[in-house]
């Protein structure tokens, strides 16, 4: 009982993992800034940001709906943070598995999208509700592609089962790949879940001020903050899970800085594209998933169909 | 979803003065656009009645803090031309080049403010950077870095060394590389050219129609330029071409500037080849004998027109200035016609708006639809009301009751 809630809690749970998140957002920013020509924040930037969010004023708009507004940010923040537990980090192992818990994992990062649509709807302010709007639409754009660029090597893994994905893997020395070029697919699709440009669409600051979280302040902005900043350190370790797993099984403290690794690596890529493109139109997105990424996704699936029935007989 | 009105402004983060675009939207569509001006009339021409010549050149270079230079020169060359200065030759050179230097710094911020406006924060970072190359340039010549205060009526107050010439070229031939690469990012890079191309469409015959100028006007093949066809200062000695450009959208006028850029750099080495040696500044009469002149001046972000009438004291009877936004705001309404929600901000940034540098005057209309007028007295009940009201604090009298609570 108490190791159950020190693995939830302390390390790898709520605490570990809000630290990472926010070390996360320090680093994106960071290589996003040294990419831009400029210095950049310092690495306490997020900590302090989130510090003093939480001494501010909490203010909720008269017209809200004030449960849905109040609850939708810890919910953004549980969805993200139960979701870590099924990654394998830098075992073949997670901390709880079963077979599905790909889906799981995939269906808990929709979480906070869907609460980011309904804080905004609720709090009843034209921007917000645009940006709720927006989110939505974008939700069902970039998910078919991602659940196709992320399920294609389980298909090739013959699982559904994270641990079981990066155990196939491992066993299976090169043909991680085969998925690269899921990879590329799910680098994209996940700016539009993490809202980052060229997705940053539903927040565009300078078309509908703060988007979503136009109305939001205080604690329950940091939360916000908190929630993507965790979502951004979960996506990062899913897909260095199903797309780079190789150097698995090592001593927990090599293994740990090779996990490290990789999520950095996938942090950095992220920032890349970020730096390199502007934001794109709601409707050109969806057309940009729907023509390109979600047939490129198919590609990939029926790449990892033949490669699992031709040459792994 | 029906139809919506979006309030783009009068505080927005797209907006960096105040002005009100009230967007009515259906879906993302935008169905109509009113554009409403006003907020920030600060009164410069009644002032400019109330000081000397002297004293306005100053005042009517803080109209702009972008094209700072471009209204203090167009007051300065009216007030030469009532009093018939015979001003040195030298000083119409630094003049240009201190013009063209402020088209090259107006030209670059645009570029980056419109990369920020369409989510592409890299080039705003780029630009920027290479826009202090051109800042220090302008800091070392005049000692600041906006608002130069190089003009005086009868000439110029700074001179330019050959040193300072070596540094200007030595800037310049770094800015040509530069905007060399923009040319090329803007005519290769997919998701900018998505963003900018088909996006704000002024027609030819619309941009005619409703008065567009500057840039905005050449983006939409109107070759107009007052630097040619009503030349002043040393514009009718130089060799430049006039950049037009017929996609008459955004990504046109995007063409149109960073094409102005490269004509910028080549005129400010003809200026510097051929600056001829002599006086900088002839001594100007404190009074200038009546009379009335018009002036027309080129600007970053078009033509720029004064008006002065002199009545033979040191103060002028009247001054009217029209800055170049006033003429191409009308345009913006129809470019928003028919655009996403999301094309707002840069469509509103591609005539490259100066709201503040536009407020002529405000008229108070009692009549016809709109929020209710309130005098001062009427204002300040109605706060002191709605503050016990809504917020439980009681106002009234308070300098009073903090005297006496001291006491």
């Amino acid at each position: 009982m108490a190791t159950q809630l020190f693995y939830l809690l302390i390390f790898p749970g709520f605490l570990f993992l809000s630290a990472f998140g926010l070390f996360a957002e320090y680093a994106d920013r960071k290589i996003y800034a040294r990419m831009q020509n400029r210095i950049g924040p310092p690495w306490f930037q997020p900590l302090a940001d989130f510090i003093k969010l939480l001494g501010k004023e909490t203010i909720i708009p008269e017209s809200a709906d004030r449960r849905i507004f109040l609850l939708m940010p810890v919910f953004a923040l549980t969805a993200a943070v139960t979701s870590f537990l099924y990654i394998p980090m830098w075992d073949t192992h997670a901390l709880v598995s079963f077979n599905g818990d790909a889906i799981v994992v995939l269906y808990l990062l929709t979480i906070p999208t869907v609460t980011f649509f309904l804080g905004g709807w609720s709090s009843n302010s034209m921007y917000s509700t645009i940006g709720a709007v927006r989110s939505i639409t974008q939700l069902f754009a970039y998910e078919v592609p991602l659940f196709m660029g992320i399920l294609a090597p389980s298909l090739l893994a013959g699982t559904w089962s994270l641990s079981e994905i990066s155990a196939f893997y491992n066993a299976h020395s090169w043909y991680w790949l085969v998925n690269l070029p899921g990879l590329a697919i799910a680098l994209i699709a996940v700016q539009g879940k993490l809202e980052k440009v060229p997705f940053d669409i539903p927040e565009a600051e300078t078309e509908i001020v703060g988007g979503t979280f136009t109305e939001y302040s205080g604690r329950l902005l940091a939360l916000l903050r908190m929630a993507l900043d965790v979502e951004m350190v979960v996506v990062a370790s899913l897909l260095a899970a199903v797309f780079l797993p190789f150097g698995l099984g090592y001593a927990p403290i090599t293994g740990f800085i090779i996990y490290l690794i990789k999520v950095f690596f996938i942090i950095f890529l992220m920032a890349l594209v970020r730096t390199v493109l502007a934001r794109l139109r709601i409707e050109q997105m969806v057309n940009f998933c729907w023509k390109y990424l979600a047939p490129a996704g198919l590609l990939q699936l029926v790449v990892c169909l033949f490669v699992k029935g031709v040459m792994l007989q | 979803m029906s139809n919506v009105t979006i309030p783009v402004g009068p505080q927005h983060p797209a907006l960096k003065e105040p002005a009100s675009f009230k967007i009515t939207i259906n879906g993302e569509r935008i169905e109509r656009a009113d554009v409403r001006l006003g907020y920030n009339h600060r009164g410069v021409e009644k002032a400019c009645e109330e000081r000397n010549y002297i004293q306005d050149i100053y005042l009517i270079e803080r109209v702009c803090g972008i094209c700072s230079h471009s209204h203090s020169t167009a007051f300065v060359l009216a007030v030469e031309e009532i009093a018939a200065i015979e001003v040195p030759k030298r000083a119409f050179y630094i003049r240009t080049i201190i013009a063209e230097l402020e088209r090259i710094h107006s030209h670059l911020l645009w570029l980056g403010v419109a990369g920020h406006e369409i989510g592409f924060d890299t080039l705003l970072m780029y630009s920027w950077r290479d826009r202090e190359i051109v800042m220090d340039i302008l800091n070392m010549l005049t000692g600041n870095r906006v608002n130069y205060g190089i003009n005086t009526i009868g000439g110029v107050r700074r001179d330019i060394t050959p040193k300072q010439a070596q540094e200007i070229l030595c800037g310049i031939d770094k800015l040509e590389e530069r905007t060399r690469y923009y040319i090329e990012l803007a005519t290769e890079e997919v998701t900018l050219i998505n963003r900018l191309s088909g996006v704000g469409f002024l027609s030819h015959e619309d941009a005619l129609h409703l008065g567009a100028i500057g840039p905005t006007g050449r983006g939409s093949a109107v070759d107009r330029d007052i630097r040619r066809d009503d030349p002043y200062l040393s514009y009718p000695e130089l060799q430049f071409k006039i950049v037009t450009d017929d996609h008459c959208d955004v990504y046109g006028r995007t063409l149109v500037r960073v094409g102005e850029l490269m004509e910028s750099y080549g005129m400010i080495r003809q200026l510097l080849q051929n600056i001829p040696e002599g006086p900088i500044s002839v001594k100007a009469p404190r009074k200038i004998p009546a009379g009335r002149a018009f002036s027309r001046y080129e600007a970053p972000r078009g033509e720029d027109v004064h008006y002065i009438q002199a009545n033979g004291t040191d103060m002028p009877e009247r001054v009217k200035l029209r800055a170049p936004t006033l003429a191409n705001v009308q345009s913006v309404a129809r470019m928003l016609e028919n655009s996403y929600l999301a094309d707002v901000p840069i469509v509103v940034a591609s005539i490259d708006p100066c709201f503040s540098c536009t407020d002529r005057m405000i008229s108070l209309r009692t009549d016809g639809p709109g929020e209710k007028l309130m005098s001062w007295p009427e204002l300040h009940a109605f706060s002191l009301d709605w503050n016990r009201k809504n917020r439980g604090i009681d106002f009234t009298n308070l300098n009073k009751r903090l005297i006496e609570k001291k006491v």
